[in-house]
């Protein structure tokens, strides 16, 4: 029904007598939310680089709408890994959405009312209306990814790339920032990719799950993906998927290391 | 002269010297250029670098006087290279304070030294230190004015990279923006805004104008064209206040301006801390998406164990 807007096929990435992960094939569709999980170390990072054209990949090619991945694209909203910010920052949140839309633009012309209308707008689709004139360094962690959601939203992206946004917060939080995010690839119709450490509480929203970890990448509907058979058969020794009675998982077998299991 | 009650006449007698007018003019394009960079400065945290650039332009300036040169081209030259070097080492550097530190004292050892071989040094050397802007001749008030433009000119033109860069390092570089241009860019305007001001305060009190108002204004706005705004006023106000003051007081007028910049930050921050304006929250935010959704989220609260183990 979707047309396919991320596809890989035969990737790796790394350097070439040592790559973090390979033969990655996948394609992901418009409005798709996709969980990213594995271990410490895995690559998980590393595939938003190749998607941000900060890295290039050692074989196989990759996608985006047709073209190869380049830096800048405005198609991306990317929202980067413990993303701080210093907490005597007394610059108001607004600022901050607004750079997400003109921040690249040169020469001096003072900020228009369009685009505060559309930081705005875009502040009260994510639920932070309020932390619009609060300066950033006062912010709580969940109130920050608020802001760097809004951020990278402001540009209407078709891509929203997320690393580990749930860091650092507590389940309430995390929730409330998992629904929110659900909320978007529904309305917008962005595809999204949230790099998680923990599957568990993305699993009622999600599309795909993409699984790094050794070496190899899994990708697929998580009732396909995350089972003990699948996983058996991608690494070759027994990888056990358990379940409680309200569908939580828990992946035991994959060591946590890099390369190849032998 | 001195001082009367009438603060209108008192300004025109001034205003009849000519070399206290060159003073005013000068300072007042030092106080903007100063209070605009300052803001920028303080919001990138660069301010022990701003200083290493001073105490490298020192020896330029140093260097320059032994060869008779005008000072001033030293310190363009002690200040620009050392600009050049920070900002090619990568943003990363500027706040490695150790090597920072190492090569400040160096190049203040190489301006003492210069110093010394120059026959007659003291007065060249305690203006370059504290700064002597009374004096200043026309010539370079049109030079000051000169430099001063070209900041103006360079800091419009990135004025926008440069605010996105400095708040939001990571997502900036991920939207493809030259970040080691800007960085660049960003730290030749900070080395001739320093060169400048340095005939104003000095060497050792660059900061009374380079970072004191700007911190200050940051106490008083969220907005940064409205803080740096700010910023320049204070750094106008010590300026002014500190040339009207030392020409009645026999005083130096650089101790006038560091005090009158740090008074105004004390009081800022006098008052900042009185009203507790920076209070958490504790409720979290509805969504504009959010409708009522009946999830199986909800029951994830506790989970069997991570993704990965």
């Amino acid at each position: 029904m979707q047309s396919e807007i991320i596809t890989a096929e035969g990737l790796a990435a790394g350097y070439p007598d040592n790559t973090v992960w390979r033969d990655a094939n996948f394609a992901f569709g418009r409005g798709e939310f996709i969980a990213v999980i594995g271990p410490n170390g895995s690559g998980k990072t590393t595939l938003f680089r190749l998607l941000l054209g900060l890295q290039q990949p050692v074989s196989g090619s990759m996608k985006i709408f047709d073209a190869p991945p380049r830096r800048g694209n405005p198609q991306i909203g990317y929202v980067p890994q413990r993303h701080v910010i210093d907490s005597d920052t007394n610059v108001e949140c607004l600022e901050l959405v607004r750079l997400g839309l003109s921040g690249k633009q040169w020469g001096f012309n003072p900020f228009s009312h369009k685009e505060r209308d559309a930081a705005l707008a875009v502040l009260e689709g994510v639920g932070a209306t309020g932390l619009a004139h609060r300066p950033l360094g006062a912010l709580s962690g969940g109130e920050l990814q608020r802001i760097f959601l809004a951020e990278a939203l402001v540009s209407n992206p078709d891509i929203l790339l997320l690393d580990e946004p749930l860091s650092n917060l507590d389940l309430r939080r995390e929730t409330d920032l998992l629904h929110l995010v659900n909320d978007v690839v529904r309305s917008r119709g962005v595809t999204a990719l949230l790099i998680a450490h923990n599957i568990n509480p993305l699993l009622p929203h999600l599309d795909k799950v993409m699984y790094i970890a050794n070496g190899k990448v899994a990708t697929g509907k998580p009732s396909e993906v995350l089972t003990s058979e699948s996983l058996t058969a991608l690494y070759g020794v027994q990888v056990e998927v358990l379940r409680d009675p309200h569908g939580n998982v828990a992946i035991i077998g994959v060591e946590e290391h890099h390369g190849d299991m032998v | 002269m001195t001082f009367s009650a009438n603060l209108l006449t008192d300004i025109q007698q001034i205003w009849h010297l000519e070399f206290m007018q060159h003073a005013f003019e000068a300072g007042t394009v030092i106080a903007i250029v100063a209070g605009i960079m300052g803001y920028f400065v303080v919001l990138r945290r660069s301010a022990f670098v701003a200083h290493a650039f001073s105490e490298i332009g020192f020896a330029g300036a140093a260097g320059a006087v032994l060869v008779d040169v005008a000072p001033i081209w030293g310190l363009l030259l002690g200040s620009i290279s050392g600009g050049f070097a920070i900002a090619a080492l990568g943003r990363r550097v500027t706040n490695r304070d150790t090597q920072i530190g190492i090569v400040l004292a160096f190049a203040l050892g190489l301006g003492l030294l210069f110093i010394r071989l120059y026959p007659g040094y003291a007065n060249e050397s305690y203006s370059i230190l504290f700064g002597e802007i009374v004096g200043i001749s026309w010539g370079g008030v049109l030079q000051t004015l000169f430099f001063g433009l070209v900041i103006l000119a360079g800091i419009s033109l990135i004025y926008r990279p440069l605010l996105f860069a400095s708040l939001d390092e990571d997502v900036a570089e991920a939207k493809g923006m030259p970040m080691v241009f800007l960085g660049m860019v960003f730290m030749l305007l900070v080395a001739v805004a320093v060169s400048i001001a340095v005939q104003m305060v000095g060497v050792l009190l660059i900061f009374s104008l380079m970072v004191t108002p700007a911190a200050t204004a940051q106490y008083l706005a969220k907005r940064p064209q409205r803080a740096i705004m700010i910023s320049v006023l204070i750094a106008l106000a010590a300026t002014w206040s500190g040339l009207f003051i030392g020409f009645y007081e026999p005083y130096p007028v650089s101790f006038f301006i560091t005090s009158i910049a740090f008074v105004a930050y004390l009081a800022v921050r006098a008052w900042d801390w009185k009203s507790p304006k920076r209070i958490k929250p504790g409720g979290v935010p509805k969504t504009g998406f959010q409708k009522s959704r009946s999830s199986k989220a909800d029951r994830q609260t506790t989970s069997l164990g991570s993704g990965s183990s």
